[in-house]
């Protein structure tokens, strides 16, 4: 009696406790409300079998407890049954998976349009480079960084002059226009990760890696290291603000004071 | 991880097989009584040492299937510089095929109960294998001194951990080997020792064949399967 | 037909092992300590298991202190912290539940299962549980080094893992873990040998496979997953300490580490993230298998009722078995490896829930027209079932690859593994303990004591768990020593935070309660006979109880019927065991 009971208010607490508790995820700031439609789809295929298969176990303890004289109904299996209950799960199953494939084919398909952008993980900061006027990211390499060139940018590349370099501080981008977001790290795996932007991506050493996505919202966001870095990975924060395009642009301007070739005028 | 994934679906046909001959689509509740089919005859202690060793080299399979795969990932990368091989390595295969020949025959002799050919075919396989062993290690030896290190290339510390890991199973199998040539020696009686040479011999095929299997890796003839086996999710 | 006792030497059908060629042991050190006696070697391997789980315990209580509490412990600095989560990690997965589930219930069960006198290798089995303890000993020594031990997280990930940014990383803890593991793997590769093998070779006359309990299917799917996964975490082991100790470069790029560049080239950190979940996946159904073998047989015998299905649960085990070797990289979507693989890896990954439902249904099916008794067993296999589906069904978001993408590395993954791998398994273990006690001790554990020890775990458990998903889900991520200000995070997430480690102490303390129960039990537990369960399967047939070396006495049993006879019309009994020829003959003569 009290087990089955017990039983039904976990099924219904757990719903309670998933439609009424203050815990929800951070609204979304960028074009991936997709994942959020898939995630809460998922969520009430899995809450239904959850809350079927809990409340039929507590009705099955109820119902069938040990009294005196009771005896099991005998029945090896039913092929019938057991049949129609994994073609309900297959179906189940690929409602769930399709649409999550076909979003996912979204989150790798980079659009033509997307502006380069590059985001370096090293222990424990973030940096990032914006192309400059030319559009154009210059090649890297990490045997060429120093304490002059702390992200390894080579000097021949005509294309990397005129980079922006913000070290250690604020990503800025502007609303509407999609960004792929090149992943480099220095030295151990970290991972990019921006919960408004529901995006994340490792950082991993000896190789580049990416995610794109459309900042819709403007605002300032926090960027966390999702992938453990050593002792200093929880401090390892930066910030995103998204800003209306001719804000953008105006800092942008400002920025190029800070361009590549202007820090490293050796390089001329 | 392609080669681990064939290794796999290898032993996953053996599995099925086996499984179908085991009524696995049998509906027991409705069979009372002693099943007939079971134990089968074969069920005996030798057949069962025969079948450890079975699942054992499945395991040692395995081992080297994953040491391939992670190969043939690794040497994809640009910095991959392939070393020579040196020349004794031929001569040491030819030792490891000896070894492996000279128990072949002691498993015969022992069959036809001649001792003597028996004691020679394990002393043979002993020293040929034992020459294999130090070959292997004058092979280190010689890359070592043409500036092969160890730390300097990938493609060198594959070669002497490929080498090594092989190497620490023939000295485990020679472990087996040297205890039963000893027992030989002290006259054990021919049935028992039957099995025991039996299961070296087994395993040294084995072991020779993976040995046919790295040779071909680390030569780069293997090179097209490898890059088959590398379009499979790796 | 007529039960034939069988000649233990001569019969053409004699089981594997006679009783001659038992090894006898001559005094108290082989008898108890270096036994060869698969019994004595599970007792040996479940004590072990059982004390690593208590310092687990203690530094799960640590950590969550941390996070519970945070800044409030000073002895707790993010060096500890780490340290922590990496050996709680460690130990839980590999040196606890596998060693328990293979080491502990494998040997225990699989001979007295299966009918046969012992193990087919005795020695070598024995030889098992001493490596096994090799392993756990150099594990612990790692507290105790220059340095700590490693605090890389139990994934172990390059570079990090080996360089000098992480505690233990330029030490000896990285070393020590790396050592322990492989020691782990060979005394592993030994005992697996022996589960497998006896399954196949050593079963007593007329146990054909389908007529084997699920319990046995379960430990032997596992244990022959177990031997062919455990080396790639062998190979990766191996070439992380080429790495760590002579310079190679394996799995090492050329970084800059802390501004000095580091002699290393080329190396591939996914290189190892691929060789670890190789092994790190069909761990999770290591550790899953045996405990559905074992709940489908709890929930069978105290539901009186066969396994409904059981054909069907035989082939969903064997077909999780194969599908799990390739789902590896669900664990990888967002590790900058090929893209494109998320789509085979999300596709393999949901398949594998199908088979996985099925027996979800087929155990609420059991209790369907049952006539269930809830002992304390069958507590524990219930609070199993509705942790595992709510754990397995958050594996669907987890697996399901763009889904993947915001909730990865954050605590929602923490909460679905240790929902689905750590507290249902473990569920499952002590029902076991209560349920096989009795055959192991002749005697019966304390029943109030295992009520109290049950709803205090369950409830507690699944109030830890349950809302640390929507931690996850928030954005908090995981391996994060203190949350510190996030703007998306409300200060109510810390009150949540608080709640957990409360309910994590107490539920940790319950734990006391049933270590008493284990021990007080062993002298003033009621005495159990032969067959308090009124059980079907073999184990409970035995001539004595606790049955002695050699498990039978002079005749080794002949099976006749499937495990799952329960309540079989016009039978005498409620139930009818194996070794009965005749379904109308009273049961009691079967057992002593």
């Amino acid at each position: 009696m009290a087990v089955a009971l017990i039983l039904v208010l976990i099924a219904v607490g757990s719903v309670a406790f998933h439609l009424w508790s203050p815990w929800w995820w951070t609204p979304i700031a960028s074009n991936w409300s997709y994942i959020d439609s898939t995630l809460v789809m998922t969520f009430w295929i899995t809450g239904a079998v959850f809350v079927a298969v809990v409340l039929f176990m507590a009705y099955c303890i109820f119902r069938f407890r040990h009294r005196q004289g009771q005896r099991a109904h005998y029945e090896p299996e039913s092929k019938r049954l057991e049949l129609w209950l994994t073609v309900i799960t297959g179906v189940g199953v690929a409602a769930m998976l399709t649409p999550g494939l076909f979003v996912w084919r979204a989150f790798i398909t980079v659009p033509e349009d997307a502006t380069d952008i590059e985001v370096l993980g090293q222990q424990w900061q973030w940096s990032f480079r914006l192309p400059g006027p030319d559009g154009k990211l210059g090649t890297s390499d990490i045997r060429l960084i120093s304490p002059e060139n702390p992200l390894g940018i080579s000097r021949d590349d005509p294309s990397g002059q005129d980079d922006v370099i913000v070290e250690g501080g604020e990503l800025r981008l502007p609303i509407g226009k999609p960004v792929k977001a090149l992943l480099r790290s220095v030295d151990v795996i970290h991972n990019f990760y921006v919960p408004e932007m529901r995006a994340k991506m490792d950082l991993v050493p000896g190789q580049i890696s990416y995610i794109w996505f459309t900042p819709t919202r403007t605002g300032t966001f926090e960027i966390l290291c999702a992938e453990l870095c050593g002792l200093g990975h929880p401090q390892m924060r930066g910030t995103v603000i998204v800003q209306e395009q001719k804000d953008y642009q105006a800092w942008l301007q400002e920025q190029m004071s800070r361009s590549f070739a202007r820090l490293m005028p050796q390089a001329q | 991880m392609g080669s681990i994934l064939i290794f796999l679906s290898a032993l996953l046909i053996i599995g099925a097989w086996w499984l179908s001959k085991q009524g696995l689509m049998s509906k027991p509740w409705l069979e009372q009584g002693v099943a007939t089919n079971w134990p089968p005859a074969e069920n005996t202690s030798p057949a069962t040492a025969r079948m450890g060793l079975r699942v054992f080299l499945a395991v040692v399979g395995s081992l080297f299937a994953l040491f391939i795969s992670a190969y043939a990932i690794r040497m994809q990368l640009p910095d991959w510089r392939s070393l020579p091989l040196p020349r004794i390595l031929w001569l040491n295969t030819g030792m490891l095929i000896l070894g492996s020949l000279a128990l072949q025959g002691a498993r015969k002799s022992a069959r036809l109960g001649k001792e003597d050919e028996l004691k020679f075919g394990l002393l043979a396989a002993t020293v040929a294998t034992l020459a294999f062993l130090s070959g292997q290690l004058l092979a280190w030896r010689q890359l070592t001194a043409e500036g092969y290190l160890l730390a300097s290339n990938s493609a060198n510390a594959f070669f002497y951990v490929l080498t090594g890991i092989h190497g620490l199973h023939i000295l485990g199998g020679l472990a087996a080997l040297g205890r039963t040539t000893a027992r030989a020696w002290q006259g054990t009686g021919l049935e028992r020792l039957q099995l025991s040479v039996d299961l070296c011999a087994i395993y040294w095929h084995f072991l020779l064949f993976i040995w046919f299997v790295l040779l071909s890796v680390l030569t780069g003839w293997a090179e097209n399967v490898i890059d088959i086996c590398r379009q499979l999710l790796s | 037909m007529t039960d034939v006792p069988l000649d233990p030497i001569g019969a053409a059908h004699a089981p594997v092992i006679d009783d001659v060629e038992l090894y006898h042991p001559h005094s108290w050190v082989t008898k108890y300590v270096f036994s060869q006696d698969a019994k004595i070697i599970a007792i040996q391997y479940s004590f072990v298991a059982l004390s690593v789980g208590l310092i687990a315990l203690v530094l799960s209580w640590l950590m969550r202190l941390q996070l519970g509490f945070p800044g409030v412990f000073s002895f707790i600095d993010a060096n500890a912290y780490y340290q922590f989560i990496t050996m709680h990690g460690m130990m839980m997965v590999v040196y606890v539940l596998t060693a328990l589930f293979l080491g502990g219930f494998g040997n225990y069960l699989i001979p007295l299962m299966v009918g046969a006198r012992d193990m087919v290798f005795p020695y070598v089995n024995m030889l098992s549980f001493w490596i096994y303890l090799l392993a756990v000993l150099i594990l612990v020594a790692s507290f105790f080094a220059p340095g700590g031990p490693t605090g890389a997280g139990w994934t172990l990930y390059p570079p990090q893992a080996i360089t000098s940014g992480t505690p233990g990383g330029q030490d000896w803890g990285i070393i020590l873990m790396l050592v322990s593991l492989m020691v782990f793997i060979i005394g592993f590769t030994m005992g697996g040998l022996n589960y497998v093998v006896t399954v196949l070779q050593g079963r007593a006359r007329g146990m054909t496979l389908m007529r084997m309990p699920l319990t046995v299917w379960g430990i032997f799917t596992a244990s022959f997953m177990a031997l062919l996964a455990f080396p790639a975490l062998f190979v990766g082991a191996v070439m992380m300490l080429f790495d760590r100790a002579l310079g190679t470069s394996f799995f090492m790029p050329a970084i800059v580490e802390m501004g000095q560049p580091l002699d290393r080239n080329g190396g591939s950190p996914l290189l190892f993230q691929h060789l670890f979940w190789f092994f790190g996946h069909p761990e999770v159904y290591i550790v899953a298998l045996p405990a559905f073998g074992i709940v489908s047989d709890l929930i069978s015998t105290h539901a009186r009722r066969n396994i409904f299905g059981y054909r069907m649960m035989v082939w969903a085990l064997l077909a999780i078995g194969a599908l799990s070797f390739v789902v590896w990289a669900h664990h990888m979507y967002v590790s900058g490896m090929n893209p494109y693989f998320g789509f085979f890896f999300a596709t393999t990954t949901l398949i594998i829930a199908i088979p996985t439902a099925i027996k979800v249904y087929n155990w609420v099916l059991t209790l369907w027209r049952g006539d269930i008794h809830l002992n304390v067993p069958m507590l524990f296999a219930l609070a199993f079932i509705v942790t595992f589906v709510n754990g397995g069904l958050t594996g669907l978001f987890l697996g399901n690859v763009v889904v993947d993408v915001p909730l990865s590395d954050t605590m929602f993954v923490v909460a679905h593994f240790h929902m689905v791998m750590g507290v249902a398994p473990i569920l499952v273990i002590f029902g076991a303990i209560y349920h096989w006690y009795p055959k192991v001790t002749g005697r019966m554990l304390n029943d109030t004591l295992g009520k109290l020890h049950f709803w205090i775990t369950f409830l507690g458990a699944y109030a830890i768990f349950f809302p640390m998903h929507y931690l996850g889900l928030m954005g908090v991520p995981r391996r994060y020593y203190e949350i510190g200000d996030m703007a998306f995070v409300p200060p109510s997430a810390h009150t949540l935070n608080a709640f957990i480690t409360i309910v994590a102490l107490i539920v940790g303390a319950t734990q006391l309660a049933f270590v008493f129960n284990l021990f007080w039990s062993l002298r003033h537990g009621r005495p159990a006979g032969g067959n308090p369960w009124r059980a079907t399967t073999l184990e409970w047939q035995t001539p004595e109880t606790p049955p002695p070396h050699g498990n039978w006495g002079k005749n080794v049993p002949t099976v006749y019927r499937w495990a799952y006879d329960y309540s079989v019309p016009g039978a005498a009994e409620d139930f009818i065991p194996q070794n009965q020829p005749n379904a109308q003959a009273a049961s009691g003569s079967a057992h002593g």
